[in-house]
């Protein structure tokens, strides 16, 4: 492997470990000072224990989102030096306005919430959960700004004598058509995690027989959080679909299997190829199910791989412009398999505790256990999916990822960071499960009121 | 002002408030094995900084985010070549940060406080191996690329610079851990301190001097006198016990040697073995248009961040005290 080769799979493996924690920490943010302002209003205990414990958790996931953060800010200059110098002019803006704005909120929001039990008014203690989930949400919204304009480059021209992007309207990037569909869909995935998560450990709860009410009131709560989440992440994700397949068709073509424009194109269900000679043995399709998507007509026409391929040799000169093909259908499709599928359990959840029902049998405890890795999985898909099917591009249409590298770094340096990463986040990994265990196996605590009582200086 | 000098100067103000806040941070970890001689006294030490370790890290994060944006081959050249020492940094930083936030949780500490010394050792004492190399030169290509190897970085020079943060940070952990905390712990912080102003003064006058006589220009003797003069005024306060401004001068030594080190790079940024090759605050910047467009984020929101950040500390201005911390 050469330099490219290990700085990509180093990328791939930080940036997807640290969007496990992500979109944990987004939702879990929410739904926590959700139940801190129900404390807040009706003063029932429960809702205190309920904030107190799905707050422990949520500090645990949070601890590891910071310091997996901290090496993606540095990662680009380290590894992708070229392509630091290249895209910084305009890359690095959202980056910084991310830093700036949204990580000191919720940084030092977050302390003060941790810390400030007894310190705040309740009303002010109130204000500080909040901050901290705001500043969450911002973040998210600079960093896809960022991404999106690698996906669709817009409020820039190129300097050929600096040979450099260089940003020409700030407003253009942040109103980026990309960033717009892209933020939704990640804050409605946040939450389809987050509610699969709240839910699964509170009937965990329920199968040992533990606090009963409450905790199916936090799983009911938490299903129709996940619930919600999935219908606006289907929503959000179609726009997506219909914005990529304008700005990046031959990223929708991968997804689908679609080697040659097509009318009346049918949407592929389940199909094995041949990528070498371009074409498809098997392919089960819901006919005119992608034209009909794609262009709201039957005979509407889609671009094929093949197609694409010629129209962009001719544009950008010869080269091979197809992603793994392989890769971008089945994480396309995996990833709305699982999220649909974690749709489903939630509503299934809320229909099998209706009106007082509390299912008692195993199956049931254990599918909302798994229940809580299937947003995991489609997180992880949907951002394969969308990373790999830009390949060959880093910046679409304006710079390859082979030219992005670091031209003074070597394999051997590379090795070791690789190395040292992967062995260091796979540690911590196995640490926080424990970690997580050790305290949803603990429950909550009984909950004096804390205004007045002593500090809990580890919260 | 040209906006290229003014992003010059934020740069520096961001590192500087890093090396401030953060700066005690890294003592107290590096000071708990010392002045923590029991359970609840280490778990008052690392108490004193719960609340605000993060929001302290924050300011390297926008240091580096803000150089990124202002001064992206700046950010390119340093971190690639730099690469080995940074990802040594990387991997304290995370150890650091996993351990204050898991100790409290875990059965046992031990594990969680070496983790926390040494993810607080390292950067205390590789920030300053980077700077004195970034003030110093390195060799740099034609196309601003690293052209040096990993031994170039670990010159005497630079690893007095090394030497001197790391004796300043603990220093200021000291000053900190006397300000924040009672009984024995405070007795043994005020020790530390009597012990530790000295070395930093010898020490970073050392390497102050060095960098004076080899870069320095006729204004950055002013801030080496600035820093000594505190240096000994956070001894002589601590003597007197006056916690607060031995807190104070020590924070105020730590901005002069850092001002020192930016107003000595001035116009640079990268200077390079070879002249022709050095980034400097015009090669090195963003256009003026993405500058004023940061100028405007920058001069809206920092106020705003000082503020709460500001008030985060009066929140929690109170000493502790050890029960205090034994229930929880
Ligand atoms: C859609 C959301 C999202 C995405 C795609 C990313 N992050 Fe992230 N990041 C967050 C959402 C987030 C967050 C929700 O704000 C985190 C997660 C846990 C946390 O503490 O904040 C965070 C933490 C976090 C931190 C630590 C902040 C702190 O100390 O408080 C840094 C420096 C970064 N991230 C930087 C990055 C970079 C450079 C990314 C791109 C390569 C990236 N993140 C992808
Ligand atoms: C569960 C999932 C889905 C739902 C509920 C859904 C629903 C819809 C609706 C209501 C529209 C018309 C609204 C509009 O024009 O803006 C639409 C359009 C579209 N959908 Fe979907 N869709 C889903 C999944 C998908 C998927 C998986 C794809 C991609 C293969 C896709 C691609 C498109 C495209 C390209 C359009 C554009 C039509 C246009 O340009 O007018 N959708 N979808
Ligand atoms: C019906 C369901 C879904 C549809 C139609 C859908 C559609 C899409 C599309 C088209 C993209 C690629 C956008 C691009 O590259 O321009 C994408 C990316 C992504 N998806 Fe989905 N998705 C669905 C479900 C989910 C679920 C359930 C999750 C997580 C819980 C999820 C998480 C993601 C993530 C994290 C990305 C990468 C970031 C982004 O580009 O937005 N998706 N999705």
């Amino acid at each position: 492997m050469d330099v490219l080769d290990l700085s990509r799979w180093q990328f791939g493996i930080t940036t997807v470990y640290h969007f496990l924690f992500v979109p944990l920490t987004i939702g879990l943010s929410v739904i926590v000072a959700g139940l801190q302002t129900a404390w807040y209003r009706t003063r029932n205990p429960d809702h205190l224990r309920l904030t107190r414990f799905f707050g422990k958790l949520f500090l645990i996931n949070f601890a590891m989102g910071v310091v997996t953060g901290i090496v993606q800010e540095f990662q680009f200059g380290m590894n992708w030096s070229a392509y630091s110098r290249f895209v910084g002019d305009v890359f690095g803006a959202p980056l910084a306005m991310e830093g700036l704005i949204a990580f000191f909120l919720e940084s030092t929001f977050l302390g003060l919430w941790i810390f400030g039990w007894d310190k705040l008014s309740p009303r002010l203690h109130l204000a500080a959960i909040w901050l901290a989930a705001l500043g969450t949400n911002i973040s998210a919204y600079f960093i896809l700004a960022a991404n999106s304009w690698m996906q669709h480059p817009v409020g820039y021209r190129l300097n050929p004598a600096g040979g450099r992007a260089e940003l020409t309207d700030i407003w253009a990037v942040l109103g980026n058509s990309t960033t717009l569909v892209t933020f939704p869909h990640v804050l409605f995935g946040a939450f389809v995690t987050a509610g699969a998560f709240v839910a699964g450990v509170s009937v965990w709860q329920l199968s040992r027989g533990r606090e009963v009410a409450m905790f199916r009131g936090s799983a009911r709560m938490a299903m129709v959080v996940t619930l919600v989440a999935a219908a606006g992440v289907a929503l959000s994700g179609h726009w997506q679909a219909q914005i990529m397949t304008e700005q990046q068709p031959m990223k929708m073509a991968a997804a689908e299997a679609l080697w040659d424009d097509e009318t009346s194109a049918g949407f592929s269900l389940f199909a094995v190829g041949d990528v070498e000679n371009g074409r498809n043995h098997v392919n089960v399709q819901i006919p005119y199910g992608l034209s009909l998507l794609a262009t709201n007509t039957t005979d509407g026409r889609v671009e094929g791989v093949n197609d694409i391929q010629s129209r962009y040799e001719a544009l950008y000169g010869p080269g091979d412009y197809r992603p793994v093909v392989g890769l971008a259908y089945w994480s396309f499709r995996l990833m709305i398999g699982f999220g649909v599928l974690a749709g489903l359990l939630a509503l299934a959840g809320l229909w099998l505790t209706r009106r007082g029902r509390l299912p008692s049998g195993r199956w049931f405890h254990r599918l909302a256990v798994a229940g809580i890795g299937l947003p995991f999985l489609a997180n992880s898909l949907g951002w394969i999916f969308t990373e790999m099917g830009r390949q060959p591009w880093t910046v679409f249409g304006v710079m390859r990822t082979a030219a992005a590298v670091s031209p003074g770094v070597d394999v051997t340096e590379v090795s070791i960071t690789l190395a040292g990463f992967t062995l260091v986040y796979a540690a911590l990994a196995v640490i926080e499960v424990r970690l997580l265990l050790k305290f949803i196996r603990i429950g909550p605590h009984e909950e004096t009121e804390p205004a007045g009582a002593v500090p809990a200086l580890t919260y | 002002m040209e906006l290229t000098t003014v992003w010059f100067v934020l740069i520096a103000v961001l590192w500087t408030g890093y090396f401030v806040l953060e700066g005690f941070d890294f003592g107290v970890g590096i000071l708990l094995p010392v002045l923590g001689r029991t359970a609840s006294e280490r778990k008052m030490i690392v108490a004193g900084i719960g609340p605000v370790w993060d929001g302290n890290e924050v300011w390297l994060l926008v240091a580096g985010g803000a150089t990124f944006a202002a001064f992206p081959e700046w950010y390119a050249t340093l971190f690639s070549g730099f690469y080995l020492p940074l990802f040594v940094i990387l991997l304290a930083l995370i150890m650091r940060g996993v351990a204050l936030e898991y100790r409290g949780k875990s059965d046992g500490t031990r594990g969680w406080d070496r983790a926390f010394f040494w993810g607080s050792l390292g950067p205390a004492f590789l920030w300053g191996v980077a700077f004195a190399n970034i003030v110093r030169g390195v060799p740099l290509d034609a196309d601003h690329e690293y052209a040096g190897t990993l031994l170039t970085l670990l010159n005497p020079y630079a690893l007095l610079g090394g030497a001197a943060t790391l004796v300043l940070f603990t220093l200021h952990g000291a000053v900190f851990l006397a300000l924040k905390t009672t009984g024995q712990v405070r007795e043994r912080a005020g020790r530390a301190v009597r012990l530790l102003a000295p070395a930093a003064l010898v020490v970073g006058g050392a390497f102050l001097l060095v960098t004076q006589l080899v870069t320095g220009k006729p204004i950055t003797w002013l801030t080496v006198a600035l820093a000594a003069g505190a240096l000994a005024g956070a001894l002589a306060a601590t003597l007197r016990g006056r916690d607060g401004w031995a807190f104070a001068a020590n924070a105020v030594a730590i901005v002069a040697v850092t001002a020192t080190l930016f107003i000595c790079l001035w116009p640079n940024v990268m200077p390079a073995v070879d002249p022709a090759h050095s980034l400097t605050v015009h090669n090195a910047a963003s256009t003026p248009y993405t500058l004023t467009v940061m100028t405007w984020v920058a001069a809206i929101f920092t106020p705003v961040v000082l503020a709460y950040q500001a008030w985060t500390y009066w929140v929690f201005r109170k000493r502790l005290t050890q029960p205090q911390v034994e229930v929880s």
